[in-house]
Parts: structure tokens; sequence; C-alpha cells
């Protein structure tokens, strides 16, 4: 999917294929036991996303243009070294699924023993979210309202002329 | 046994990739933006892999004998996720506003005119 999308010139098209990415990833999220989420990942990664760009994409071109095969050489050759240096890194990380992994040994057996009677909820996503790492959450919403108010900045006041313009008339 | 193991990390690895080079090797504003959205969705894909058990189900607690996958990436990836489409969205209106300056979303085009008007 990412590689058609690499491939396409019609802006559409890509779009539209990042769209089904994003829900395939959703729903491997769900094979994943990550069910909070695959639902976030599917409303707002293939749901919200595709809408924002389906938009620039109304207020710019739809085509991209060609450009020589010179100039995909050498990001293609960074590309791999990047990645054959990452697969080597792989050889160090334990292996998927095992119970006995590093990361399952710390905080997660106290979530998963005491959550459900401190806050009183039995899904410990949320639990964590909302009330352990709370002040994590105010911020990402902080981010969410800077994010916001930074695009009416640079698009909302756009669409009036320039007062200068109007009393020239 | 232990190269079937590694194979999550190889998935994203190559998604990453995929999005990395997007990055690179396009011109153009608007399919960079979406390859940096695949690289995001390929480190998702990694922490989530990671908490996973074989055998675990869901974090969901109805009963305490069950085996739990690891709930601490999912609520990381939760946020990283909200944050990923707001940093999108504003970079998509920086997009749209350079096509209204410049008349083109493509980066070599607008470096060309801003290298003619400079001198």
């Amino acid at each position: 999917m990412a590689v058609a999308a690499i491939r396409l010139r019609d802006l559409f098209a890509v779009v539209m294929l990042f769209g089904i990415y994003s829900f395939v990833s959703a729903s491997l999220f769900v094979v994943l036991d990550a069910v909070d989420v695959a639902f976030t990942e599917a409303s707002v990664g293939a749901g919200v996303s595709t809408v924002f760009m389906l938009g620039a994409l109304a207020l710019t071109a739809s085509k991209e243009k060609p450009k020589s095969a010179r100039k995909t050489l050498l990001p293609l050759l960074a590309v791999t070294v990047t990645g054959l240096a990452l697969v080597y890194g792989t050889w160090d990380i334990p292996a998927y699924g095992d119970p006995a992994n590093p990361i399952h040994h710390h905080l997660v057996q106290r979530f998963i023993e005491d959550s459900p009677e401190e806050i009183g909820i039995p899904n410990i996503v949320t639990s964590v979210l909302a009330s352990y790492r709370g002040y994590d959450t105010l911020g990402e919403t902080t981010v969410v309202f800077t994010a916001a108010i930074g695009v009416l900045l640079l698009i909302g006041g756009a669409r009036r002329p320039p007062s200068g313009q109007d009393d020239a008339r | 046994m232990q190269i079937l193991g590694h194979f999550n990390y190889w998935i994203f690895i190559v998604l990453m990739m995929c999005g990395f080079y997007m990055v690179i090797a396009s011109d153009n504003l608007i399919k960079k933006l979406v390859g940096l959205s695949i690289f995001q969705t390929s480190v998702f894909i990694l922490y989530i892999s990671m908490g996973k058990i074989i055998g675990g189900t869901a974090p969901i607690v109805i009963d305490k004998a069950a085996v739990y996958s690891n709930p601490l990436p999912h609520v990381l990836i939760l946020t990283a996720i909200v944050v990923g489409v707001a940093t999108t969205s504003l970079g998509l209106a920086l997009v749209v506003r350079i096509q209204e300056a410049y008349g083109t979303i493509e980066a070599d085009e607008i470096l060309a005119q801003d290298r003619d008007d400079s001198p």
C-alpha cells in the first residue's frame, strides 16, 4: 500500500491509499490487542486526517509534476543503508510476544492488579490515560488547541483581501 | 523461531523506510506529509507490537487470572496519534498558504522562485 503511494503521481489516489493504509493498520492494532488504539486510529487517523488532506488537495494542485530518475537514486541509497542498519539493530531486541520481555516486568503488574480498585474502571488504558497520566493528557489537549489556533491563523484570515487594497479602490 | 520472532520489527522497518523515502525523494509537499504520516504509523506499530503477549488479551480487567497485553504502550500511542493528526493538519495549513503565496506546492519550484527573487 505504502509502496503504491510512493509510485503514484495522482495526489487524490495517494491520499485515498493513505486512508486505506490507516484503516488496515487499525485492524492490525486489534489483532495486537490494542483495541483503544484501533478506535483512535480508525476515527482520527483514517477519518479526520484523510478529510484534512482532501481539503488541502481541493485548495491546491491535485497532480504531482514528474521528475528525473537521477534525483531518486540518492534518496533510495540513503533509505536502503538506513533500513539495513535498523535490521542489524533488531538482533538485540527481544522476540515478539514473549511474556519474559523486560517491557512486561516493571510498572505493568501494579497497574493490572491495582487500577480496577483504585480508579473503578476495568479498562486499564482509560484509567492510565485519564487518571495516572492526567497531566499528560492535559498537555495533549493543549497541543491540539495550539494546532487549531495555528491552522486558523494560517488559513482562516487569508480568505478576505488585505485592508489596504480595499481602501485603494 | 528466532527469525520469526523479529518479523514484526522488519515490517516496521519496511514501512518506516517507505515513509522516509517519500519524505526525502518527492518534491510535492502533500506527498511529503503523507510520507511523514506513514513514518509515524510505522512507529505506532513498533510500540504496539512490543506490548503484545502471545496468548494475552486486551487490557480490560474481567478476571484477575487472565494474561493481559501491556497497556502502557497503548496509552502512549493513543496520545501520539492525536498529536500526530494535530501536527499533520498544521502542516497542511502551511501547504495551503504556500500554494497561495507561490502558486505551486513543488519544493524545487519554490526554491527556484526564491533564488530568482533574492538577488
